[in-house]
Parts: C-alpha cells; structure tokens; sequence
C-alpha cells in the first residue's frame, strides 16, 4: 500500500464523522475540566460582581465564549493533518516572536503585575502571544528534531542547537517581559522533548544542569525583577502588606486549607466571596476548588489532569510518526509543567508565578492555547491508528 | 521509536506523575491534616468582633451610697472606615479636630490607629479595640463643642460625638477612697497574657486596682459581642452574631461613706498635726473595723490620688507621680502594704507572754530609768525613773524598763546564746497566737505580710546576710563605716544567727525586726476587744445583681481564737482603758463622753530621709470602743509622725467623734454613724441615686 493511499484511507475515515478518531477518555476528562473550570470561574466572580452592582454573570458569559471559540480551534486544529503543520510552523512561530516583540513596545503592550504579557485589543480583548510562542516552539522544535537523513534514526548535534535555537528566540522576549512561569514551563518542554527526540544524552544532561544552574544565579544575582523578588520573598505581617505576595500565598493556602474533606458547598466559600485570594478567577482559581469543593473537588481536578496526561502519554508512545510523538511529548510537559506551577504555587509547593491552569482559569489566550494543544493530542491519536 | 527515546518517555511519564502526585499529598496534607487550623485562620480572617461594654456593676457602702458608679460621659469618636474612605485619609479632619479638642494631631493620629498598624515601642496610646467600632477620641467633651462638631458634618465627616458610660467616683461627701476602690483602665497587653486574659475582649475597660480588679469578674458584666463577617477590602458582608451586653453585678460594702471620709480627713490631720509639731509626717494609714465580724468599716491610706484621672486619660507625670518615692508612693496602700515597728502598741502581746511565763498581772514591779542588759544599758522611754507601780499602771505609762527585765530574764531562763533545745519563747508565742504571721486576708490585691523577728528568721537572716557583715569593711559604703555600724557589723557576723538579748529586750516593747501592717494590728486589737476572736478581714458583703437578687454575701470568718486565759485578758482590757484614763491617752481623750480603750505606740526608726534628715518616728495608736461591750478597733497611724498619742491618738479621737456622733464633749442626738451602736446587717437598696444621710 502506497503511503498516498494510506494517508487517503486515513482523511476518508477522519471526514466520516467529526467525532471519529477521537480518544474518548481523553475527550471526557477534558470535557469534565472544562465544565469544573466553568463553574469555579462563576463561583469566584458571581457574588462580587453582584455586590458591586455589576452583572454577576460577566465573568460566567465571556468564559462560556472562550470555551466556544477554543472548541471550534481545537477542532479546526484536529481536522488539518498535523503533518500538514510543518509547512505553517515557521509562520505561526513567525506571528508568536512578533507577538513576544510587540508587548514589550510601550503603548502597545499592556502591564498586568509588573509583566508586560499582553497586546490589548479594541472592545477589551487582550492576547498573551507568549501562550501562542509556546505551540510554536513545540511544533518547530518537533519539525527539526524529527526531520533527518536515511541513514541516522537519531537527531544530531547541530539538529539540536537548530532546535534550541528555535526556543531561545521567543524565550528571550519572554524574559525580558519579565514571565518566570512561562519561561520554566517552555524549558521544561524543551528539555523533555530533546531527552524524548532521542537526541544524545550528553545534550539531555547539560541541558538539565545548565537550567538548574540558571535558575539558580537568576535568583541568586538579581537577574529577576524586584517585582519577582517580592514574590519569592515569605509572608511578615497582615496588617501591613495586605497586598503583598506573602499575603497571596498565605491567604491562597488558608483557603484551600479551611475547605477540608468536602468543602464549602459550591458558591458557598466565605473566603472566595470575600475575595481574600486575588486573581482567584486565573492564576489562584484552585482556591476556588480547595475551598468549596474540598479535598474530594480538589483531588478529583488532579486525578482528571493525570489521567488527561496518560491518555497523551499512550498516545505518544502508540504513534509510529516520530513527529507527531515528540509534539505530543512536548504538549504533555507543558500541561504537567504548567498544572504543577500553578497549583504548586497555589498550595505553597512553588514560587508564586502568574500562570494559569489550563482548561480551568477564566482567560481567553491561555483558553485557546492550551485547547489547541488538545486539538494537536487528538490530531497524532487519530492519524496514529492502523 | 529507539530504545532511548522509549526510556526517555518512561522517564518524563514517571516524573510527571510523581509530580501530581505530589500535589496531591500536598492537598491531602493542607486540607485533611492541617485543615483544622486553616479553618480557624479563615474565620479570623473573615470575622471582626465589635465589642459593646456591658454598664460596671455599682461599688456602694453598707446604706446603699454610691461609692463607684457610671456617668454619662460626652465621647467624641472617630470611624476609621469613614476618615480612610476620605482621600486624604482623614489628616485633614484630624487636624480640625485636634484644634477645636485643644489636643496634639499626632495624639489623635495615635489614639485612632490600631495597635497593629503602629511599629513595636509607639504603641503607646494605640486604639486597642477594633477599626469597626467608633473610636473615642476624649470621653468628656465639653457639650458645646461636641455640638460645634455635630452641627458641621461638611468639616468633620466620620467624627460623631454620642453618650458613653464611664466609670466616676464621685467622692460623695468629699469621700476618697482610692486604695480601697482602685481604678479601672483600658486593657493591656499585660492583661491579655495573664490567666484571665481570655475572658477579656480589646477595647474594654477593666478593674485595674482595689476592689475594682478584686470583684472585675463580678462588676464587669459581659459585653455585648457582634460579629461581622468582612471581605478582603474591610467591607462588611455580613453580620454573624449579635449577642446585648449584661450589665455587671454590684458590690455591696461594709463600708460607711461618712465613716471613711471621717477617716480621711482625721488622717490628712493627722499628718498635718505631725508637719506642724516638726515631723516629716510623709504617709499614712487609718483603719476602722468592726470587731465582732472582721468588717472594715473604714480604710485610708496617705497619700492619695484621684481615681476618676484614669478614666480622664493618665498624663505621664500623673502616672510617674503615682509611683515617685519624692510623692511617697501615693500608689501604695499603707494599710496593707506598709510595714512598720509597732512600738509601744506591741506590750499588749507582752502582756499575753509575761501571763504565759508565770508573771503576777496584779503585782507590782519596779520602772528604773535603764535596764542593764549584758554590757549595754537599755533606757527607759526618756530616761525617766518611775519607781515601783502595778503591771496595769505600767501599760498606761507605757514603761519600758518592766519589759525589758521580764524580757531579759526570760532570753536567759531559755539559755541566751545557747538556747535550749526546746526554749519557751513565751513573746514569740503570744505574737503567733495573734497570728501576726499571717495574713489578714482582706479582700483587696497585693497585702503585705507581717514579720515576726523569731529564732527562725533570724537564722535565714543571718544566712543571707553574713557574707555582708563579715566582710563589712571592704562592702559597706563609705557612709557606713562608722565605729558603731563596725561594730554591730563584728557582732552580726559573730552571732548574727542568735537571737540576742538587745533582740528579746526590744521585742517586747515591738521595736527592732518585727514589723506589722496597720490592718494587722487592727485584726489584733480587734482580737482583744471581742475576747479572743482573731477574724478575717473583709470588705465585701454580697454581690448583688441589677435585679435586687443577692448572689453571694460573704459571711464573716473566723480565723482563729486567742488562746490566752480569760482573765489575762481582762487585764489587758482593764490596762488599756487605764491607758486613756489615766496613761499616754488621756490627754487626748480628756472629757471625751465614750470610754474608749487603746495603746499609744511611738516607734524608733533607723535610716535617713532622701534629704539627707534622720528618720522620725512612727506614731501609733490602737484602740477599740466602747470600753464596755466593744464594737470598734480604730488604727491609725502616721509614718515619721512623731508621737503617739499628740498625732495619731488625736486622730482616732476625730474618728470615734465621727462614730458616735461627738461634738465637743456631748453626744449629739441622732448624730452617730450607726443609730443603734452596730454596722448594719442587711443589705440595702441599691440605687445610683443614693445620697448619704446628714448629720444634723
């Protein structure tokens, strides 16, 4: 059977049904997140905006949109075929570095907490080109990593610094933004998709320690910001930092620890409507969670990301497409990278960065990217049967 | 897929998952494990408790008078989420304030700050109470600017000025009273970290001295707590609980507000009488009982202060002044808490040793001019050769001389320096059987404990001290180095642990280490008037709700009975009457219409005043009446006073005029304190309104 045929059976079988192809494990537990996430983004906004005399719903609406749209991209994600992907990597890596260029020209960027993240748009919209930067890096590292002569199986020294080289680009911009989060999430997909590409180990190794050591002369030699420093930097007193990052951290524990076994009951969490834990409908929505819905709420989000992340593993390791396994591999460390920065810093296990949690945080980039990288999970698991 | 990239995937699947894992360890622990405390950290968060204090229960005499009672103050408070609402966080406000209060800005800046938001070391003045309560600013605004200050809500926005309940004495009949009632003040951190801390909520008032920190429990009722619920910008979302304040009980006393301002006033006399004649007359006590129950009728302590400053706001100098030793320790309460050599007013324990040893009371017994005691001669009072008289004569001139024979025969009849091994010690006995060291037990903080100069103190005396005494000329400061200190420092090292003869010879006049407070030797007068009854000390009567209904009285105790023969007794009752028919009394009470029967006392002291003058004596008088049937002990003393009898004994002359009613030499009909000749047994109406009765 020639390989045009194959991948002609394969695009028949695809447009028999828009479901078809689909892993349903994976699928659910996406579905679940998503239907938690919406209503923790209501739980953490309702009663606030309705005391304020504002719409109690506004937040509950424009997460319902996102979802919508982040859907319709997942699935426009799922009906290219991937491979067709690599002719569009350079430009969607292209619009990603320009994206990372313009948030840092003052007037066009916006500064949200000391970090200029996003590009504001007309009617309020702001996008985040470092969640994009992200995708590209994945898909333009797999490209180079898994494109070489007959007569190698394994990527070479110079496909690697290619490789890096197309990390290192956007990553710089993100430092200079300044992200931390993001930055260690990307390094951590970088490294597991060289470690995965089966470059040489020495590469693996010196990778690992040259991000240990970075991470520790960042903090070490002022490299990161004050506005970072304050965040590393522990709780003193209440009364008077009640802005603070310690006061962040402790209040964000407090809440997740008051929720106990079962919790408050769903919108029934004093501190989350008290609003004692800032940014609770983004980066610190878990409080949400811990609060209101107790260990057994909270345990259950965890439990669901962890069997979304062995649904993709399988898929990795079931694909025959060297491609499409290191693009899974990479999406899979920035979900775990990404869960565990965010709900790390949540319960006190990290330092405090303003990552989202995807498929749960209200946000409309981080929405969008991270369904996209669910759209690319299904794609290499639909194209890898047979 | 190679075999490397295979591992490499195995690898980043088992990191990945131990690291949710972790997660949910870490979630387990928050939640599960520690989950308690959160929650407990959570409501703290989210609950501020404003605390109303519940009306102080009223402090009154025996007839129901208002000795302690709560006054409508004008307070001027300030909210603090309406002055930080303003953009200039209310300074413009405070400022205007400050002016029309003649206050500082920077004391009302303090005085609305929570002790928190202030850095450790100016706390000083700090709002202990919530930010959700109005905070006071002045509890006693003059009505005209409070009303300046409510009719322009344009200039003081978040200032109002309403009613507030404070504590006021009101010295009803120019009444003092201060060391038996004490005070009340704001709650400190100091009371929040004792036992009963717990109990107390910030921004309260509580007892802080006397009777007001002895029956706080009692008196200050319960606040009323209300609970709200905030979010994180301080907003009140909702309120949880709201509980009314109960007010206090009242304290009934055995009190008499007539009798105590008579007390003070024949003290503050007293203490001029004494400046008059040449004395530094610095201090004070006087102290009326009724010795058939141990009830203090009357208690004063010079010199005082005023109780109603500390709800005014304390000023630092009012503060220090309250302990500065120039002042004289207005803070101290003499009467329990001063300790003084009783002098002459200790024969009568004498009496009680010399009946124990076998000594005729009825004999007579020569008064030399000295006595020979080893190498020293010890004088009589003056000097003065008296010749032969009878033992109840001697009391009433207070001799000297009798004593310290029968003293010195009985030290030596116990084996002097080398004492028997078990000695007879009839003076040390006969103090102990008036318990003199013990407490009186009164119901007021922080009394004093009487000294009995015995063979056990002298031995840790001696213990604590000897490293000093023989090692005297290289320790002693310069001023001490002078040949009779040298000496008595030799002697104190030889024998410092030994009760010496100068030791037994000038106990049994009370001069040298054994020292009483003045409510001791009242308890022991008292104990000789009633026949025997040594009783506990008591100022309370009952506790009484707001209702009427008495929830406690507090009955008189008992605390022991003199074991003395009857008849001994009877002598010493006999003796003391002499004292004031015919002795050291009489000038005094010459032509006073009730038989009155007491001791005068004129106690040596050694030191110097801080100016550098040698101390004067302490002037005594112990008493009880009437002669017959005794009622009352009457104590006074009046520390570097001089003379008994001209300084003290005047004294308890004005007082006993006051309790049966005395002008002149005559009786005044319907003029005693007590109608018919005994504190009152019931209790009576309690009533803020309550006005002493006028003697006519």
């Amino acid at each position: 059977m020639s390989q045009i045929a194959a991948r002609q059976r394969l695009y028949r079988r695809h447009r028999s049904s828009i479901f078809h192809g689909f892993d349903p494990v994976l699928t659910a537990a996406v579905v679940a997140l998503l239907f938690i996430g919406t209503l923790l983004v209501y739980a953490a906004t309702r009663d606030w905006y309705a005391s304020n005399g504002l719409d109690p719903q506004y937040y509950l609406k424009r997460h319902v949109i996102n979802i919508t749209i982040g859907v319709l991209l997942a699935y426009g994600t799922t009906t290219i075929d991937y491979r067709l992907l690599r002719a569009y990597t350079p430009i969607v890596w292209g619009l990603g570095v320009i994206g990372l260029i313009i948030v840092l020209i003052p007037g066009l960027g916006s500064e949200v907490n000391g970090a200029k993240a996003w590009i504001a748009l007309p009617g309020g919209f702001q996008i985040q080109p470092a969640e994009l930067a992200k995708i590209s890096i994945i898909i333009g590292m797999s490209m180079i990593l898994s494109e070489r002569s007959h007569d190698r199986d394994e990527p070479t020294s110079r496909d690697v610094l290619q490789a890096l080289a197309v990390a290192a680009i956007p990553v710089i911009f993100i430092l200079i933004q300044p992200d931390m989060g993001t930055v260690f999430i990307i390094s951590a997909s970088v490294v597991t998709i060289i470690a995965v590409s089966g470059s040489p180990t020495k590469w693996v190794v010196g990778l690992l320690l040259i991000a240990v050591l970075g991470g520790v002369v960042a903090t070490n030699t002022g490299v990161i910001s004050d506005y970072q420093i304050k965040r590393l930097q522990t709780f003193v007193d209440p009364t008077v930092d009640t802005q603070g990052t310690g006061y962040q951290l402790r209040q964000a524990r407090i809440t997740v620890g008051s929720g106990g076994l079962i919790g408050t009951g769903l919108f029934n969490g004093p501190q989350t409507n008290g609003r004692f834990v800032p940014e609770q409908q983004t980066d610190f929505i878990f409080t949400v969670a811990g609060e209101e819905l107790g260990f057994l709420g909270s345990g259950l989000i965890v439990i669901l990301y962890l069997i979304m992340l062995m649904r993709a593993f399988a898929i990795a390791r079931r694909t025959s497409d060297p491609f499409g396994r290191l693009v899974t591999t990479g999406v899979i460390a920035w979900f775990a990278f990404q869960i565990f920065e965010n709900i790390g810093m949540t319960l006190g296990l990290m330092p405090m960065t303003g990552v989202p949690l995807p498929f749960i945080s209200y946000g409309g980039s981080s929405m969008f990217a991270t369904l996209i990288g669910f759209g690319l999970l299904q794609n290499v698991h639909a194209r890898s049967r047979g | 897929m190679n075999q490397r990239s295979r591992l490499s995937l195995l690898v980043a699947q088992i990191l990945i998952v131990s690291l949710l894992v972790a997660l949910l360890g870490r979630l387990f622990y928050l939640q599960i494990a520690a989950g308690p405390i959160y929650r407990d950290a959570a409501l703290s968060i989210q609950s501020r408790d404003v605390v109303a204090p519940a009306n102080r229960g009223l402090i009154v005499d025996s007839s129901g008078v208002p000795l302690a009672l709560n006054k409508v103050g004008l307070a001027i408070t300030i909210d603090r989420i309406a002055i930080d609402k303003q953009p200039d966080k209310g300074v413009a406000v405070m400022q205007r304030l400050a002016t029309l209060l003649k206050l500082k800005y920077k004391d009302v800046y303090t005085n609305t700050r929570l002790c928190g938001e202030l850095p450790v070391g100016k706390r000083a003045g700090c709002w202990t109470g919530s930010r959700y309560q109005p905070i006071p600013i002045t509890k006693e605004a003059d009505p005209d600017i409070a009303l300046q200050i409510v009719e322009r809500p344009d200039q003081f926005p978040g200032v109002d000025a309403q009613p507030i309940s404070i504590r006021s004495y009101p010295g009803l009949f120019d009444v003092n009273a201060a060391h038996v009632l004490g005070y009340v003040g704001p709650l400190t951190e100091d009371d929040l970290s004792k036992d009963t801390g717990k109990q107390y909520f910030r921004s309260e008032s509580i007892g802080k001295a006397g009777l007001e920190i002895q029956y706080d429990s009692y008196l200050r009722g319960i606040p009323g707590i209300r609970t709200l619920i905030v979010d994180r910008k301080e907003a009140i979302t909702r309120e949880s609980q709201n509980t009314m304040p109960i007010a206090g009980d009242h304290l009934v006393t055995s009190l008499d507000i007539r009798l105590q301002s008579a007390a003070e006033q024949a003290l503050a006399d007293a203490v001029k009488r004494g400046r008059a004649n040449g004395y530094t007359s610095d201090s004070g006590a006087a102290v009326v009982m009724d010795i058939r129950t141990g009830r203090i009728l009357a208690l004063a302590s010079y010199p005082t202060y005023d109780p109603n400053a500390f709800e005014k706001g304390l000023t630092v100098q009012q503060a220090s002044d309250l302990f500065s030793e120039k002042k004289a320790v207005p803070a101290l309460n003499r009467a329990l808490q001063g300790l003084y050599a009783p002098a002459s007013t200790f024969k009568s324990v004498s009496v009680v040793a010399a009946a124990a040893a076998g000594y005729d009371l009825n004999a007579s017994y020569i008064c030399p001019s000295e006595v020979q005691v080893g190498t020293r001669a010890f004088q009589n009072f003056d000097s003065r050769d008296q010749g032969r008289m009878s033992l109840k004569k001697a009391i009433a001139v207070s001799c000297d001389t009798i004593w310290y024979q029968i003293a010195f025969d009985e030290w030596l009849r116990d084996g002097g320096l080398r004492p028997k091994s078990s000695p007879n010690d009839y003076f040390f006995k006969a103090a102990k059987a008036f318990h003199i060291t013990e407490k009186v037990g009164i119901d007021l903080p922080s009394e004093s404990k009487s000294r009995l100069a015995d063979r056990d103190y002298k031995k840790s005396w001696f213990e604590q001290n000897k490293e000093f005494y023989c090692n005297y000329k290289t320790r002693a400061t310069k001023a001490q180095l002078t040949p009779f200190l040298i000496q008595l420092a030799a002697e104190n090292c030889v024998d410092g642990d030994k009760v010496r003869a100068g030791d037994a010879v000038n106990f049994s006049i009370g001069q040298g280490d054994t020292v009483v407070t003045p409510l001791k030797l009242t308890q022991m007068y008292a104990a000789i008037g009633n026949g025997g009854t040594i009783w506990q000390a008591t100022i309370a009567k009952a506790i009484v709700k707001t209702d009427g209904t008495v929830i406690k009285t507090i009955e008189p105790n008992k605390l022991g009975t003199l074991t003395t023969a009857p008849s001994t007794l009877k002598f010493l009752q006999a003796a003391l009457r002499e004292v004031v028919v015919s002795g050291t009394g009489a000038g005094v009470f010459a032509g006073f219409p009730i038989q009155i029967s007491g001791k005068t006392g004129t106690g040596q002291v050694f030191g110097r005043n801080p100016n550098g003058t040698q101390k004067d004596d302490t002037s005594w008088f112990a008493s009880f009446a009437p002669s017959k049937n005794p009622r009352f002990a009457v104590v006074m003393m009046v520390g570097q006073g001089g003379f008994g009898a001209s300084t003290s004994g005047v004294g308890v002359r004005h007082i006993y005029e006051a309790i049966f009613g005395v002008k002149g030499n005559t009786v005044v009909p319907g003029a005693a304190i007590y109608q018919n000749g005994k504190p009152p047994t019931t209790l009576p109406k309690i009533s803020p309104a309550t006005k002493p009765k006028e003697a006519p």
